[in-house]
């Protein structure tokens, strides 16, 4: 009978009463919130609605990825912000991991000059706010570089200047067949490694698969090259005069200022915190670990490759997650040195032309959260993945 | 960067409010202001102006604001609160301001602000008149060669800031010339004068009054010039929100009783002296004819504290636009008896 189960002396339907409460109060909280803010618009002859999505945005946007220009609407603003901020955050993110584990490698290395260089590095960049260092490379640094016509130039093909960093443009045909042969060459350099696995550790035979993946990986697609009317050329930027003093570089491709400069302040400031990370990890590690190691014969780069680094990984990777978290979020900091980030582009322009502040700052907060849980779950699947195997 | 995350506080705050706050609001239609009480409660007009935009609304040294929009705000608390000091200025980027308004955090928005019809009929906001008419225009560096927009080639960047008129303007502008170009919108105008200053840009385009004040940031001013033509128009004024008739009204007609006062030549100086005038407009300016507060449930001398405290709109633009070097010449911001468009509705 119901009312047997609802029973307060059953334990089960007693336990589940308080949470009921909370739920309940959560959702009453919610739509108090909501029927407010909707009586408080319309009081206010304010409307409610993602409609504008499908306007016109009618303003341009230095830098986009994909195809926009003014006529675009602002769902397809939203979509270049979104891009630009996961463009600025991956190459945050690859640099800062790479920068980190040389940095954190080397403030345990025996050379005195090396660890010291470091640990210095480490103490300046993490103690000294971001937004500060952002605008010491986008204002003190890139300021310092030429003007176009006094270019830095690399081999007359690529330009650095205030304007931004002028690189030559590929232009590609049948880029397709291009993507699979390299995506092919990736499948054949896992089989192969997992052949020489096997080999090693049924046989004990060495077969040289880093040579052998290696030659795999410039042959397949040279092919492709070669009979499959795969070809690439390239247009190199050129000085452009606009008046008398006034110069900029036409073809090629522009990196803007503002992305090196967010891009350099991201990784320089993470990658202090993944060098602390990498350290930690590397530190953890038993002692008894490395002697034992060395004690069947392993050399110094065998020891940390083969020993230390698959056990300092598991103690490296769950804080590096929170990192990268960081780099992602922090990455909205663009918007003071207009980098069109989807804060810049989005929360801010289109917030203010459409006035619509509640609609675009959900999405915004919903945006973020969406891209932090994205790498918060394949951190997770990554950290499961190097988990001790218990055999 | 304390800028954006301030910004992210104030406009997340200021929809928070929107979400938070109770029912009450100004009720549309009704014959009392909500607004007006609140404001006589509180013992200040809650004000929003810019960051600092010389001429217009700008903290001095130790806090002080002036500028012509500062003195719409100080003109209404004049006639309010008797009081043309008793005003809570709150800076505002671009991209706060209207939610800043709609939320009530302030009450009069006094920011260089262009009235268009999307930002009237859209999102909650009434225009109450015009304090400055303005337009777009470009700065560029005087070696440049650059002698007119014509001279604009593909490929030209261009500073500017984000979530104004301007960015759109811009865009009309290239667009129908066809020329392509590079927009680099910041947030702060600071930050554009910086970045036009270090070379990054080889252009500056905002609202002409802008450059102008914002050319004297410059580290060598005289290194650049405004070129002649206007792109648009930018007819710039105070903002209040929907829905309280009498405090738009109010807002309105101290805007207005300014402008009236330099037309009848009433000032600072003179004004308690015409009490006695013979002309009967003068006298309805000052207060000893007509009973024209009670319309917004204020005393007969409101005018009269506007124009004493604060001084007639001549007063106000020799004082904060021509006396510092920003734009000497008037334009169309002059009354139209003198050539300018500047014509108010009559005050009776």
């Amino acid at each position: 009978m119901i009312f047997k189960k609802f029973n307060i002396e059953n334990k089960k339907a007693r336990d589940l009463i308080p949470q009921a409460i909370t739920i309940l109060a959560l959702l009453s909280v919610i739509i108090y919130f909501a029927t407010n803010a909707q009586i408080n618009m319309g009081n206010r002859g304010i409307s409610f609605g993602f409609g504008f999505l499908n306007q016109e945005a009618s303003f341009d946007i230095t830098f986009s990825m994909i195809e926009y220009d003014g006529s675009h609407s602002y769902g397809r603003a939203f979509l270049v912000g979104l891009l630009n901020t996961i463009l600025v955050s991956a190459i945050g993110i690859f640099f800062a991991t790479i920068m980190g584990v040389v940095v954190g490698i080397s403030r345990l290395s025996d050379n005195y000059l090396i660890a010291k260089v470091a640990e210095w590095y480490v103490e300046i960049f993490r103690n000294i706010p971001l937004i500060l260092q952002i605008f010491f490379w986008y204002f003190a640094a890139l300021r310092a570089l030429p003007l176009p016509e006094n270019g830095i130039s690399f081999y007359d093909i690529s330009f650095l200047t205030i304007k931004g960093w002028y690189v030559p443009k590929f232009i590609w045909t049948n880029f397709n067949i291009f993507l699979l042969s390299v995506i092919a060459a990736f499948i054949a350099i896992y089989y192969i490694n997992s052949y020489a696995t096997k080999q090693r550790e049924q046989f004990g035979k060495q077969i040289p698969a880093t040579i052998i993946s290696f030659t795999a990986l410039i042959l397949i697609p040279l092919i492709t090259f070669l009979f499959l009317g795969v070809s690439l050329t390239f247009e190199y930027p050129v000085l452009k005069q606009l008046s008398p003093t006034v110069f900029t570089y036409a073809g090629g491709v522009s990196i803007i200022p503002e992305l090196i400069a967010l891009a350099l302040a991201l990784s320089m400031y993470t990658a202090t915190f993944i060098a602390e990370n990498v350290r930690a990890g590397i530190l953890g590690v038993g002692k008894g670990q490395k002697e034992a190691a060395a004690s069947i014969g392993l050399n110094k780069n065998q020891i940390l490759k083969l020993v230390v680094m698959p056990q300092a990984l598991r103690i490296i990777i769950p804080p590096t997650t929170n990192q990268y978290l960081n780099l992602t979020k922090n990455s909205s900091l663009a918007a003071a040195i207009a980098y069109p980030d989807i804060v810049l582009v989005f929360a801010g322009t289109a917030l203010m032309q459409t006035g619509r502040a509640i609609e675009i700052i959900s999405i915004t907060m919903l945006t973020y959260l969406t891209l932090s849980i994205s790498i918060s779950i394949f951190m997770n699947w990554y950290n499961k993945k190097m988990a001790i195997k218990e055999k | 960067m304390i800028k954006s995350i301030k910004t992210w506080i104030l406009v997340g705050f200021a929809s928070l409010l929107l979400v938070a706050c109770g029912q009450g609001g100004g009720g549309a239609g009704s014959k009392k202001s909500k607004t007006l009480e609140n404001t006589k409660k509180a013992g200040f007009v809650k004000c929003g102006v810019s960051q600092g935009l010389p001429g217009f609304s700008n903290a001095d040294a130790s806090g002080n604001w002036s500028g012509i929009d500062v003195d719409v705000c100080r003109a209404v608390a004049a006639a309010v609160l008797g009081d043309a000091d008793k005003v809570k200025y709150t800076p505002l980027s671009a991209k706060e301001r209207f939610t800043a308004l709609t939320s009530g955090e302030i009450d009069v928005l006094a920011r260089n602000t262009t009235w268009t019809l999307s930002r009237d009929a859209d999102i909650g906001l009434t225009f109450v008149g015009v304090n400055f008419y303005d337009g777009q225009g470009f700065m560029v560096r005087k070696n440049s060669g650059i002698n007119s927009v014509n001279d604009f080639k593909n490929g030209i960047s261009a500073c500017t800031n984000t979530g104004t008129t301007t960015e759109l303007n811009m865009r009309d502008f290239f667009n129908s010339k066809n020329i392509s170009y590079e927009p680099i919108a910041f947030e702060k105008a600071d930050e554009v004068v910086q970045a036009y200053d270090a070379g990054r840009c080889d252009t500056y385009t905002t609202d002409k009054s802008g450059l102008a004040a914002q050319r004297t940031k410059m580290s060598n001013p005289d290194e650049h010039k405004v070129l002649p033509e206007t792109i648009s128009k930018e007819p710039l004024g105070p903002v209040v929100r929907q829905g309280d008739a009498v405090w738009e009204d109010i807002v309105r007609w101290s805007l207005n009783t300014m402008i009236e006062a330099e037309e009848y030549g009433v000032n600072s100086s003179n004004a308690s002296s015409l009490k006695d005038s013979e002309n009967p407009a003068i006298k309805r300016l000052v207060g000893s004819e007509g009973e024209l507060g009670a319309a917004f449930g204020l005393d007969n001398d409101w005018s009269l504290r506007i124009i004493e405290q604060v001084g007639n709109y001549g007063e106000s633009y020799k004082k904060h636009i021509a006396d510092t070097g920003i734009l000497p010449n008037r334009g169309p911001n002059q009354l139209w008896t003198k050539g300018g468009i500047l014509y108010v509705p009559p005050a009776r």
